[in-house]
């Protein structure tokens, strides 16, 4: 295991298909600089490692069971390495998804994302409030954009929990010591979204 | 509660901004990355970049326009022209772009839309559909597709096209009357509620806005977000100054 360097670069996890451009150019802003990794042995260091997201759930999880790179975000976790996962990316840290029933995601996290219901139009596109359970997290009060059609309803317990309301509350962000999982993406929710990231760098980067 | 989205649109033809009426007579109006930068600042919920001549000119939208564009910003970028293929999609958004708008391909491979939602999932996979007022006894709303860039005339009806997009997986229709595209005359308010009625995802409204009445008018008439280019590009309206005015006016904007 290498040491944690202040500085440096940010691993993005090539899921299959990301917006990895537009998170690194988020990074890049605050002058941290990325790279994008594929293998599980690029994941498993104490850098900080950002687990994109766009695409379906299944695409995503069958790409993470591929690479093998699935087992080392799990271990990450577990080991309270320094991880962001963002919109799929922390669905993909469930157990599972009504998006694709019978796969199993990587179960870091307790619960299983569902649906948004048929009372509001989906997918949700666009700027959403945000409201953290408490004081003392990462994530603050504010407006986060979102892009998704499921999403997780109940809180585990043990995570510092947002919530966002859309067809009744669901869980906006996730916090537990250096793991931070947002439905909503910061890299793309203005100086709000950037000074999340910032945050979490500054506290564990 | 979801907020109305104001979005400046950056017309692209060989790396600068462009603006027309009904799509054409183009004239210069920027650089993209400049623009897309300044509209962030003045509180832009979201940028869309339509590369006007990739169509025409059978290719993809300008890469180089999108990596600009995506460096300089931190709200969504959605990017369309000439997109084709999935592969085509799928290099938009390794680009910078987080959603794509598919019109003329789409149109003619509705396959198109379900690969890119089935994918990289419904809320990337953006129709763009350009209408216009027809008497066509076979468009029973009034409105049929155009397509090829405002070129085509289809006679196939807006509305059976935009429920048939909707089950194949599009998250979002971009709506725009070609009618009404740069007039200042307001959006078609009829166009956005016969499609409004048809299908529950997410509309932007497109083409005609000149005022925030406009916008107030389309965010009543059923849309989820309202585009435009002229009103920011000629500097009448910042977007900070037009989403106080759409605030004072009732709608729920982020600020």
């Amino acid at each position: 295991m290498r040491p944690n360097r202040p500085g440096e670069p940010v691993r993005l996890v090539r899921t299959g298909i990301a917006n990895v451009e537009a998170v690194a150019a988020a990074f890049g802003r605050l002058g941290r600089p990325c790279v994008v990794v594929e293998r599980p042995d690029d994941i498993l260091v104490d850098a900080p490692v950002v687990l994109p997201g766009v695409g379906s759930f299944e695409s995503g999880a069958r790409s993470l069971a591929a690479s093998g790179c699935g087992e080392a975000i799990r271990q990450r976790v577990g080991r309270d390495l320094p991880t962001l996962a963002v919109c799929l990316g922390l669905q993909l840290l469930l157990e599972g998804s009504e998006e694709a029933p019978g796969t199993a995601g990587l179960g870091c996290i307790p619960g299983t994302a569902s649906r948004f219901p048929d009372t509001v139009r989906v997918p949700q596109l666009g700027w959403n409030d945000v409201r953290p359970a408490g004081e003392g997290g990462l994530v603050r009060s504010g407006l986060a954009y979102f892009a998704n059609s499921y999403r997780l309803v109940e809180a585990p317990r043990d995570w510092r929990a947002a919530t966002t309301p859309f067809g009744g509350d669901f869980v906006a962000a996730l916090e537990r010591g250096r793991i931070l999982a947002c439905q909503f993406h910061p890299e793309l929710s203005g100086p709000w979204g950037a000074g999340l990231i910032a945050r979490w760098l500054e506290a564990w980067c | 509660m979801l907020r109305a989205r104001v979005v400046p649109c950056l017309d692209v033809r060989d790396g600068r901004v462009v603006k027309g009426v009904r799509f054409r007579d183009l004239q210069d109006r920027g650089d993209p990355a400049e623009l897309a930068a300044a509209y962030e600042a003045q509180g832009a919920d979201e940028i869309v970049v339509l590369d006007v001549s990739a169509t025409g000119e059978e290719r993809l939208a300008g890469l180089e326009t999108v990596r600009a564009v995506r460096a300089r910003i931190g709200i969504p970028l959605t990017v369309g022209g000439g997109v084709r293929s999935f592969e085509d999609a799928r290099r938009l958004l390794e680009s910078g772009a987080d959603r794509v708008a598919a019109n003329t391909a789409a149109f003619g491979n509705a396959g198109l839309i379900a690969d890119i939602a089935a994918k990289l999932g419904a809320q990337c996979a953006v129709l763009a559909l350009d209408a216009a007022e027809t008497e066509e006894s076979a468009c029973p709303s009034g409105y049929e597709v155009v397509t090829g860039s405002g070129t085509r005339r289809t006679g196939v009806d807006t509305v059976a096209w935009a429920r048939e997009a909707e089950a194949r997986g599009a998250g979002e229709i971009l709506l725009t009357s070609l009618d009404r595209d740069g007039t200042r005359d307001g959006y078609d308010l009829r166009l956005l509620a016969v499609v409004r009625e048809a299908v529950r995802v997410p509309i932007v409204a497109s083409g005609g806005a000149s005022t925030p009445e406009h916008m107030a008018d389309a965010l009543a008439a059923g849309a989820d977000a309202v585009l435009a280019a002229s009103v920011f590009h000629e500097g009448e309206w910042t977007v900070g100054a037009l989403k106080t005015r759409l605030a004072d006016l009732g709608a729920r904007v982020r600020p």
